[in-house]
């Protein structure tokens, strides 16, 4: 895929490019693609959503532009650059130093990232010094600001506590507080509140938001969640079996989407502010990644699939100024479609 | 309880008949215990402290809390999959408190449940038609040489191909398992079905090809349901009724609509403002609540939200216990401060308002941008 992608940057200039991203597995099964071209560009400061069903390659094409899936375990091909620099080939002490200062990941289970045995304030420590050559002391000392900042009450003592002695959503700030230590240009959510109720999903995305304005840094938020996707992204990249089927603005995605596939999401959820008669779930279930339909990978489950949909895989083309999508329908089809069927604000 | 009509009010759930399902005055206490030889008992976790509930025949009860408030416990204790530790638990108005195992049997032809994760309550070693038949056998309502036919038109109806009726549990999607859950729980032709997060581990596209699902089997089989669920859009969409629980308790009970337009416990509304909106442009007040929820060990006194509340006052929420207290018809809150109507600007409140739903937006952002504490927007209707 060749696509330009201009997308409307709040910022000015670009963080994150990434080109035609393959990730594929080798499995005793066949060949999972589970990143199979993506193209997406990510400014300074931006917030980007990321939605799609699991299995949808949005946690390995970013565990791969982190550096945590490698060549030596996955067929990867394709450009990632960060900050002007090739990350895909660069050697694993040089990726080392980019993560942490230049991007950081927090993952969706906080109790499995934080090893049990250690006490969270010297795995932030830990952090620190496998980045910095500091001293013990004052790398303390900045783990317990950091835990401070991220709204965990009595950081000192705080610190000196095992994982265990948290609650979940204590815990997530405590993951949040270790990726920001070290002021990273970019943080990569990764299904950070999936694991948390509701009132403190709240909390933390209203934290990763205050700390996104303190620190100026670009955020990538990865969930299932459209309701989370429609309070905090900037712009939003759709993904299903393995590609990028739409990018666009916020409001492009809600209010004028071009893609079957994102219709479908909007219409199969279930809604708090709308009385809804019947859910509109979308027929099927998402493709094996092994066996993609030929065609676009959408094809079986969409009812306006026509004549070249199970023959041709649409090329993710920009159709308005920063809003691209990958399907056959004509523009003006799209729109009219959108428009009479899809509701999503009354 | 009785239910006090109100004039101006909307219509009051269809409470009527006796009871399929109702709790007394439930507690559920698990021990705690230090020490490996000697145990000793240092206290208990109170998982379900006192709860009153019935379930009307045909309706769908919600109950919604976050982890640990007892929605789980409550289910197993109806099911008498755990027995309770005080309190009284009816069947169809039978006491089923103290049943044995055995004399429970005839109750449970009637009450089937659904499991959460559909990957774990579906024995792998067992084919799919053996895994649905299995409550026929158990029971013997269908003659041997009758289960396969039953149990493929059981499978057509739940939306599965009859033909996989000799595959295994592995060989089936995520949202397929759940269908075949369902079809077991259905199997007896129960009267209720206890729903327990039946939907949270599949994906949003799958989630709701399983909600519609349920609410056709409802129609189908004038079935009733008590639907746990954590996720309140889910439970709007499902429940005629909604319990919201908090650390063991209800905290509100009320018909879905108006608990989503008209919250009278502050619980109840922070969690519903919790939710995030999939409408950008309908972005609401939030009310971010404060530290987690206390352990149950030892909950707090008086109001077990005190220590949470926004709107507390001492020292009476922190020293008297509320009671569940008559508002609107069928709704009851037990708040000592219940919320006024409207003191919370709802998408809905708002759009019901027609015109009012941009200034509302608006409210709400200008409130959002200047980053002022007062989570909540005071304003009544004008």
């Amino acid at each position: 895929m060749t696509v330009e992608i201009t997308s409307p940057e709040p910022d000015g200039d670009t963080l994150l490019s990434v080109r035609d991203l393959k990730v594929h597995f080798d499995t005793s099964d066949g060949v999972v693609k589970a990143v199979d071209g993506v193209s997406f560009d990510l400014a300074k400061g931006e917030t980007l959503g990321v939605v799609g069903e699991s299995g949808s390659g949005k946690s390995v094409s970013f565990m791969t532009i982190m550096g945590l899936i490698t060549r030596k375990q996955a067929h990867i091909e394709g450009e990632v650059v960060f900050r002007g620099q090739n990350v895909l080939d660069m050697p694993a002490d040089e990726m080392r130093s980019i993560r942490g200062s230049g991007m950081a990941m927090i993952f969706q289970d906080p109790i499995s990232s934080l090893h049990p045995l250690y006490k969270v304030g010297w795995q932030i420590v830990e952090a620190i010094q496998a980045h910095e050559e500091v001293e013990k002391k004052v790398a303390w000392e900045r783990a317990v600001e950091a835990l401070e900042r991220v709204g965990i009450p009595n950081a000192p003592q705080r610190a000196r506590q095992y994982p265990h002695e948290f609650s979940g959503g204590m815990l997530q700030r405590a993951m949040i507080a270790m990726a920001l230590v070290l002021n990273p240009d970019l943080l990569i959510a990764d299904e950070p509140t999936t694991a948390l109720d509701v009132t403190v999903q709240a909390q933390i995305l209203s934290l990763i938001d205050r700390l996104q304005q303190e620190f100026r840094m670009a955020v990538v938020l990865v969930t299932h969640d459209l309701g989370v996707i429609a309070e905090h992204a900037d712009n939003v990249n759709v993904m299903y079996a393995g590609k990028l089927v739409e990018r666009g603005n916020r409001d492009q995605t809600y209010y004028d989407s071009h893609h079957p596939y994102t219709w479908g999401l909007l219409q199969s959820i279930s809604r708090l502010d709308e009385k809804q008669e019947r859910l509109r779930p979308i027929k099927g279930g998402p493709p094996s990644l092994i066996n993609v339909p030929k065609g676009c990978s959408f094809h079986p489950r969409c009812p306006y699939r026509f004549d070249p949909c199970d023959k041709v895989v649409p090329e993710l083309v920009e159709e308005e100024f920063g809003h691209s999508s990958a399907c056959h329908l004509s523009i003006e089809e799209k729109k009219r479609i959108f428009a009479s069927e899809v509701v999503v604000s009354s | 309880m009785s239910v006090q009509a109100r004039p101006s009010a909307g219509e009051a759930p269809e409470t009527a008949g006796t009871p399929l399902i109702k709790l007394e005055g439930v507690k559920k206490y698990f021990p705690v215990t230090r020490g490996i030889i000697f145990q000793q008992h240092v206290g208990d976790v109170h998982a379900v402290d006192g709860l009153d509930l019935e379930l009307y025949p045909g309706e769908t009860l919600g109950l919604v809390g976050e982890s640990g408030c007892g929605k789980s416990t409550t289910a197993r204790l109806i099911m008498k999959l755990m027995d309770v530790t005080e309190g009284r638990v009816y069947f169809d108005g039978n006491d089923i408190t103290d049943l044995s195992p055995r004399d429970m049997r005839p109750y449970r032809r009637e009450l089937q449940m659904v499991f959460q994760d559909p990957y774990a309550s579906l024995n792998p070693r067992k084919t799919i038609g053996s895994i649905i038949a299995e409550p026929m056998r158990i029971h013997g309502t269908v003659p041997k040489n009758k289960q396969k036919g039953d149990v493929q038109e059981l499978m057509r109806l739940v939306g599965l191909n009859p033909e996989h009726y000799n595959r295994y549990p592995h060989e089936f999607s995520g949202g397929q398992r759940q269908r075949i859950g369902v079809a077991r729980a259905l199997a007896l032709r129960p009267r209720v079905i206890v729903a327990d997060e039946p939907v949270s581990a599949l994906d949003v596209s799958v989630q709701a090809q399983v909600l519609n699902l349920l609410e056709d089997l409802q129609a189908e089989f004038n079935l009733t349901y008590l639907f746990i669920a954590h996720d309140l859009s889910v439970v709007r969409h499902m429940s005629d009724r909604v319990v919201v629980m908090y650390l063991g308790k209800a905290v509100e009970i009320a018909a879905g609509d108006t608990l989503y337009e008209y919250p009278k416990h502050p619980y109840s509304n922070a969690l519903l403002s919790a939710v995030p909106i999939p409408d950008p442009r309908k972005q609401r007040n939030r009310i971010i609540l404060q530290g987690d929820v206390p352990s149950p060990i030892d909950p707090p006194s008086g109001c077990r939200f005190h220590p949470r509340c926004p709107n507390a006052q001492f020292p009476k929420c922190s020293e008297e216990e509320p009671l569940l207290e008559p508002h609107r018809p069928g709704q009851f809150a037990a708040c000592h401060f219940p919320l006024e109507d409207r003191a919370v600007i709802t998408a809905e409140a708002a759009e019901a308002a027609g015109a009012e739903v941009e200034s509302a937006v608006k409210r709400s952002r200008t409130t959002r941008t200047s980053g002022k504490s007062g989570a909540r927007s005071r304003k009544p209707r004008s």
